[in-house]
């Protein structure tokens, strides 16, 4: 039952408390880019949930399995990167071949996802953490992805509200967005704290 | 490919990074440390010069085995050059730097995934000679400490008083504590952007 509980809150954690997109700055560049729309910005979160699962479990494996037994942990970020993009244009053939609709929702996503840096910051925040159960990688990696949608989603859900509005000449486009991120971060911050 | 006259001279591959193609303002890419490091100037400038760094070397190797790259594979080629020479920073800011090492965090291995580095060996390195290469690097990673640098110089005065850690505010001050957390670096960042874009457009009528 203990085992459940910091299972459950250690997802909800980094979801909604630690989120990677408001403490971290993690994933910065399509959170402000692509999320014009609120369709699109959902597909590029699942894409991105899926990627992060699969490269969080995956560089763990190798981490835990190959590089430190054989203390190689100098190779850690070229194994990490090389991994991540294997694991990218795995996903993407296998999608292609294999779910054709699914790939015409996210597949355009997919090659801009192995530079996201969500997904190189989750696998060393993972080893940062020294999270040392399988477990427990997989329920983080998941959570840190679906917290990656929840922010884009809800930035898009702004924006398209945003194209509305009469913005002053010199602050449209990038400069509003970014205060609407500072405020939606302000608004986030009522959280910290609730867990650990 | 080969042919270097159709490239930028040397004087426009330098200072083309500094504003007209400044990465943080003009470009809008990399936005992550620009917006994570820039708590105070020392991380700031360590990070830029890390860039600086990891962007000059990983140009010129770029520019040189440009030839060779095949097209499908350049992407995995221009990140694991550019994984060798983030790991080769790290090492050395963990051994000479332990403080800004610790206050950079995962931040320095970011590097890696930064789009400035990659943007610049697809747009200039992959096509230049190593001399405009590695002056484009020097350009450009410039233009982004000193984007780096003023935010993170706002945002230390105005959340602690002090710059380098020597107080600059009169003694009334009340240090403005939302400034330091992540907040304040979207809205600082965002009224940047909306002033250098206001100065461009005042330019260009």
């Amino acid at each position: 039952m203990d085992r459940v509980y910091v299972l459950l809150m250690g997802f909800l954690s980094v979801i909604i408390v630690n989120n990677f997109v408001f403490t971290k700055f993690l994933g910065t560049c399509p959170y402000l880019g692509v999320s014009g729309r609120l369709d699109s910005a959902f597909g590029m979160g699942m894409a991105v949930t899926f990627v992060t699962a699969l490269s969080g479990i995956l560089t763990w494996l190798v981490d835990f399995y190959i590089l430190t037994p054989l203390h190689l942990e100098i190779t850690r970020y070229i194994c990490y990167i090389i991994v991540i993009a294997g694991a990218v244009q795995l996903v993407e053939m296998y999608v292609r071949k294999f779910a054709p609709s699914l790939y015409d929702t996210f597949g355009i996503f997919l090659p801009l996802i192995s530079t996201n840096c969500v997904i190189l910051g989750l696998c060393l925040f993972i080893s940062i953490w020294g999270t040392n159960n399988l477990l427990e990688v997989a329920v983080l990696s998941t959570g840190t992805g679906l917290g990656f949608t929840l922010a884009i989603c809800i930035m898009a859900g702004i924006r398209e509200t945003l194209i509305l509005v009469d913005v002053p000449e010199c602050f449209r486009g990038a400069p509003i967005t970014l205060i609407t991120a500072g405020l939606l971060t302000l608004a986030f911050m009522g959280f910290a704290g609730m867990i650990k | 490919m080969s042919n270097n006259n159709s490239g930028p001279s040397y004087i426009q591959a330098l200072t083309a990074g500094l504003w007209r193609e400044n990465p943080t303002f003009r470009l809008l890419i990399g936005m992550c440390p620009p917006l994570a490091v820039t708590t105070a100037v020392k991380p700031a400038l360590t990070m830029g010069l890390s860039v600086i760094f990891v962007l000059v070397c990983s140009n010129l190797v770029v520019s040189l085995l440009r030839n060779l790259l095949k097209p499908h594979l350049r992407i995995i080629m221009f990140t694991a050059t550019i994984a060798t020479f983030v790991t080769i920073c790290d090492l050395y800011l963990r051994a000479f730097q332990p403080v800004m090492s610790e206050v950079l965090g995962p931040y320095v291995p970011l590097i890696i995934v930064n789009c400035i580095i990659i943007f610049r060996a697809e747009v200039c390195a992959s096509k230049c000679g190593p001399i405009v290469s590695i002056l484009d690097g020097i350009g450009s990673g410039t233009g982004f400490t000193l984007a780096l640098c003023i935010l993170g110089g706002i945002r230390e005065i105005l959340a602690t008083g002090r710059i380098f850690e020597i107080p600059v505010m009169p003694a009334g001050f009340v240090p403005w504590a939302a400034m330091q957390m992540p907040v304040g670096a979207f809205v600082t960042l965002g009224l940047l952007l909306g002033l250098s874009s206001l100065l461009t457009s005042g330019k260009r009528s």
